[in-house]
């Protein structure tokens, strides 16, 4: 498990329910590298100021993302941790590979999420 | 939060935390704020193993233990925190950050380090997480049996490119001198391996690929002439900029951008200190860093020792 206090997407069945239950979410899915440990940071700093959106990790290396994130077509062409997924309305909305700042993901969320 | 501090430490990197540990226990009121993770460049060391003290470890690790001591001594450490106004002008500094407030103090440390160099062609951005990538431990198992390109001739490039070769089938480094600034060591260990080639006197024109990189193409320095480099995968280590472009014109900064201080790491606006990566010097290390938050810490006890004792 991700040591980080985002709730952990832990199993197929999990993940499956936040694409049917149509909410809004975000997903990191990573290791505890340093590609990804900021990005944790920033869902962590972001939390609070959007209480409308659910925000998790997922481990990279876990048989949950082989089965899920790591099949996306939105990702095929990603080559850097972590692999970020942004949901609503059921559907995967916004997709982002590789290290990103707070203020990046807070523009997604303003725009992508909204 | 206490608006009033005796001390703000802009930056919670290996300079900053240390700063926030001698001011701690010296009793001195002190916030220490970064706009990103706490840590700086230590999160991104997946292994130190030259820190004096402490085995082998994770830069997380080391960047935990000195949170937690800042914080045992008393210290608030802020990470994500925006400065959106500031002035360190007057004799009491006042430091503005998004969804926190307004707070002041009459000392100020810099210790904002710096960020990888990008070569800053428009296509870099484009392959970002796409075949470009900063860190070779993050990221060398996506370019397994493919082949890559490493950009730089300093000791990292050189280490990284070694390494990269458990994992690609070949990796060529691509530097834009003759010469590599990596310590001979390096250079012979990346020579020995039979995967790592040598373009030199190359500069970088541009990465392409459809989607995802799959060239990199660049100049000849010597005869103009371009050439294209099949790669999947480009890892850049060409050194690292002062993250200081925020305070031009509020203290003195050399032609690098680097904050320029004197021993006792004083910049030139009275009460405002700088330490670590952003300052001018020529070996940047956590020790270095470490040393610097302590020299600017005990620097900024003396002047707020001398200010309490001017009022008395
Ligand atoms: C991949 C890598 C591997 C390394 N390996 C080693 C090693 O093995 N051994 C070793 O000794 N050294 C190593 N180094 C170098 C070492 O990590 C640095 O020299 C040292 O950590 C610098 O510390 P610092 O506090 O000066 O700066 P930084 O670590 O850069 O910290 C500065 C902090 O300031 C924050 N900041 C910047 N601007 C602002 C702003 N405007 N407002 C608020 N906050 C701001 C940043 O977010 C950052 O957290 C490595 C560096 C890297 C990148």
């Amino acid at each position: 498990m991700l040591r980080t206090n985002l709730k952990h997407v832990q199993s197929t069945a999990e993940y499956n329910g936040l694409l049917s239950d149509g909410g809004k979410a975000a997903i990191v899915c990573g290791r505890m590298g340093p590609m990804c440990i900021p990005v944790y940071g920033a869902m962590e700093a972001l939390e609070t100021k959007y209480p409308d959106v659910k925000f998790f990790d997922m481990e990279f290396d876990a048989p949950v993302a082989r089965e899920t994130i790591r099949r996306l077509p939105e990702v095929q062409a990603f080559y850097g941790l972590p692999f970020t997924v942004y949901l609503k309305g059921g559907k995967i909305v916004h997709a982002t590979g590789g290290i990103q700042s707070k203020a990046q993901v807070k523009e997604i969320l303003d725009h992508k999420l909204a | 939060m206490d608006t009033r501090w005796d001390v703000i430490v802009i930056g919670a990197g290996a300079a900053g935390l240390t700063a926030g540990i001698y001011l701690g226990r010296a009793r001195k009121k002190t916030l220490i704020l970064d706009h990103g993770t706490v840590g700086g460049q230590m999160i991104l060391t997946y292994a130190v193993a030259n820190y004096p003290g402490v085995p082998e470890s994770a830069g997380a690790s080391i960047v935990q233990t000195m949170r937690e001591q800042a914080e045992g001594v008393g210290c608030t450490v802020l990470g994500h925190a925006d400065v959106v106004r500031f002035d360190l002008s007057g004799p009491e500094k006042v430091v503005e950050v998004d969804d926190e407030g307004t707070f002041t103090a009459p000392v100020v440390i810099l210790a904002t380090g710096g960020v990888p160099r990008r070569l800053g062609l428009p296509s870099e951005e484009a392959f970002q997480a796409r075949g470009i990538s900063y860190c070779a431990t993050c990221d060398g198992d996506f370019f397994t049996d493919q082949d890559i390109v490493v950009i730089g001739g300093g000791n990292s490039a050189l280490e990284e490119a070694v390494s990269l070769t458990k994992y690609a089938s070949s990796v060529t480094v691509i530097h834009e001198f003759e010469e590599f600034q990596a310590q001979p060591w390096a250079v012979e260990e990346a020579r020995k391996n039979p995967k790592v080639r040598f373009l030199t006197s190359q500069e970088v024109v541009e990465f392409a690929g459809e989607g995802t990189l799959s060239a990199v193409v660049t100049r000849d320095k010597r005869t103009g002439e371009l050439l294209r480099t099949e790669a999947s995968g480009a890892f850049l280590f060409i050194g690292y900029v002062p993250n200081t472009g925020w305070l031009e014109g509020v203290v003195a900064l050399n032609e690098r951008g680097e904050i320029v201080t004197d021993e006792d790491l004083r910049t030139n606006v009275l009460g405002v200190f700088a330490a670590g990566d952003a300052r001018v010097k020529r070996y940047r290390q956590i020790t270095t860093a470490v040393a610097d938050g302590t020299v600017a810490a005990l620097s900024a006890i003396h002047y707020l020792d001398e200010l309490a004792r001017a009022a008395a």
